[in-house]
């Protein structure tokens, strides 16, 4: 019977031949990552009385959120995550330097296609990106996963979502996935494994299929998933993995759906999630003018090399408004040494961005939090209530473009209104 | 899970809508605890002192769709359990609050009719092997959990569950 993706690859996961959307598997992830909450698994680690890890090979902790430490407990529950690391052999270990898991994980070629992965984080739907699967789980679910190697997993219906393109100038991956949200509700895809295709998807960088998979999650999604091709193959080669070295799997022709849902990209402008819920999706046209006091590029949605591009494009030669503050926080370590090393660290600070070290960052309210009443337009993946500071602020989320050109204006902008400045030739 | 087996669960609940995100349950600037009395101070925060004082007089939580939704944190289950909620019942669950939940040793019920059917206050009490809430003189079916779920649940969450086996693994 033909098979979809997350069919496939939880059958490959739990070692018996097929199974089917409904039924119940022991499946054994082939990489279990632990962020900010690594502590927290070290800690139930300890309440199971043993530490002998299943496979410390299958373990990658970073340290992304609140890092640098800003609190002796904060510290200290580092310092338990290095020590422990060190004492079990796990090689995986990225420090407060490295950038957003995700991110990392992919860039060091961690994450190949056909791969099972969970992690402490739930925009684990993220590996899709590269044809694996990723889903996020509790910190006594990882801790138990250490020792036994393997956790239940319900195998997922599956959605296909197919995405016609090209998109217009201005309009990017964040764009899809807000006006995904809004139309579908932020349980659309609820248990669901997200399928993305069409010709918009065939044509996509890796960045902009991290943004795709990443904001599934805000569907609800169990999984997401781009099918491997040769851009794809290309970004595993550059980080080590030649064809070959991994098992590509694809969904059958005629596997079962519970639902096909179809985009006309051509069709889409920027969209804006407006507080205090992802799915309050309306189109950058009906929010144009709203005042805000600080603008976040940030987080594992939106802070890749590519998405910082995006933003310098149209900062470059501008400068952000009296009274707005523009904060970068680049997803990983090599997003910064690139974007140092062909001067788009050098754009965005003369534009009156300030820049911070890789991480989580505001979007975690680690830094950059906002006072009563005050507004954010965040490139990030959430806007609940509170997430960035007071209780009495709001979060409007949008593609990097928009923030870029909502820093420029002070109100949320349309970034199709801010042609290029044109750069003199030296 | 309190009542053990075959035994009923419940009291006087508080009522919500859809979409109760996990950063509203627990704001993420308290995970840095993993305790569940100082987390239960905390619990739905961002929505005011009226809010959590419902549920502070309460000891199951009704609500709409997609409870939970959002981050995969942990602390937003054990948070509830810790405020002396014993089962939470809404009409669905995000996937990473529902498995948090039965981790944590905390039932979360699916069951659709309910949050239309009882205001704040009013006594809710659940049948974990018969499958069946009952609110102002209904009875409010729902799919039994499966065995291995049921088992995690009456070990107080997964982690006692799987210390248990551990230790039975280690003294045969």
């Amino acid at each position: 019977m033909a098979a979809t993706f997350a069919e496939k690859l939880l059958a490959r996961a739990a070692g018996v031949a097929s199974v089917r959307a409904g039924e119940v598997v022991d499946a054994y992830p082939d990489l279990i990552m632990s962020h900010a909450a690594s502590w927290r698994c070290i800690r139930m680690l300890e309440r199971l009385g043993t530490d002998r890890l299943y496979d410390p090979d299958r373990i990658a902790m970073v340290m992304d959120h609140n890092s640098p430490a800003y609190s002796a407990k904060t510290a200290g529950d580092q310092k338990l995550c290095r020590e422990f690391a060190a004492a079990h052999g796990i090689g995986k270990f990225y420090d407060v330097e490295a950038g957003i898991a995700h991110v990392v994980l992919m860039e060091a070629g961690h994450v190949r296609p056909g791969m099972l992965l969970i992690g402490t984080d739930s925009h684990s739907t993220i590996y899709g990106a590269l044809g694996a699967a990723g889903t996020g789980v509790g910190f006594s679910e990882v801790a138990a996963t250490w020792v036994s190697g393997c956790l239940w997993m319900r195998v997922p219906e599956s959605i296909k979502v197919t995405i016609g393109g090209p998109l217009g100038a201005g309009v990017f991956a964040k764009d899809v996935m807000l006006k995904l949200i809004g139309d579908l509700s932020a349980d659309g895809a609820t248990y669901c494994s997200v399928e993305f295709d069409g010709s918009y998807v065939e044509g996509l960088s890796v960045s902009e299929r991290m943004t795709l998979c990443n904001l599934a999650m805000e569907l609800g999604a169990k999984f997401a998933y781009v099918p491997p091709d040769d851009i794809t193959r290309g970004y595993l080669g550059q980080r080590g993995l030649p064809r070959g070295g991994y098992e590509e799997l694809f969904p059958d022709a005629g596997a079962s759906y519970q639902r096909e849902v179809r985009l006309d990209g051509p069709a889409l402008g920027p969209q804006i999630a407006c507080p205090h819920t992802v799915d309050n999706v309306r189109p950058v046209e009906a929010v144009a003018g709203t005042r805000v006091h600080q603008v976040f590029i940030g987080s594992c949605a939106n802070a890749k090399y590519e998405d910082l591009a995006e933003a310098a494009l149209i900062l470059r030669g501008r400068h952000v408004a009296s009274g707005v503050r523009l904060i970068v926080t680049p997803a990983s370590k090599n997003v910064l040494q690139r974007a140092i090393a062909d001067g788009l660290i050098s754009v965005l600070l003369e534009s009156g961005a300030l820049i911070t070290n890789p991480g989580c960052g505001a979007c975690a309210g680690d830094g950059g939090v906002m006072a009563d009443g005050e507004v954010t337009l965040s490139t990030a993946n959430r806007n609940f209530r509170g997430r960035m500071g007071s209780y009495q602020s709001e979060i409007y989320l949008a593609s990097p473009a928009v923030a870029a050109a909502t820093a420029i204006r002070g109100v949320i902008a349309d970034p199709r209104d801010l042609a290029p400045v044109p750069v003199r030739a030296s | 899970m309190t009542g053990g087996r075959g035994g009923s669960i419940g009291g006087r609940c508080a009522t919500f809508g859809d979409g109760v995100n996990t950063d509203v349950i627990m704001p993420g600037r308290y995970l840095v605890s993993i305790d569940p009395a100082e987390l239960a101070e905390h619990v739905f925060e961002p929505l005011g002192p009226q809010a959590q004082a419902r549920v502070r007089a309460a000891r199951v939580i009704v609500a709409g769709r997609n409870f939970g939704c959002g981050s995969a944190r942990e602390q937003a289950a054990s948070g509830l359990a810790g405020a002396g909620i014993v089962a939470v019942i809404a009409a669905s669950f995000a996937r990473t609050f529902f498995r948090n939940a039965i981790n944590t040793g905390l039932p979360a019920i699916t069951q659709p009719e309910l949050a239309g059917a009882v205001a704040d206050g009013d006594e809710v009490i659940v049948d974990m092997t018969a499958g069946t809430v009952s609110a102002n003189g209904r009875s409010f079916p729902f799919p039994p959990f499966p065995d291995s779920l049921l088992r995690i649940l009456q070990a107080g969450g997964l982690i006692p569950y799987v210390a248990a086996q551990i230790r039975a693994a280690g003294a045969r």
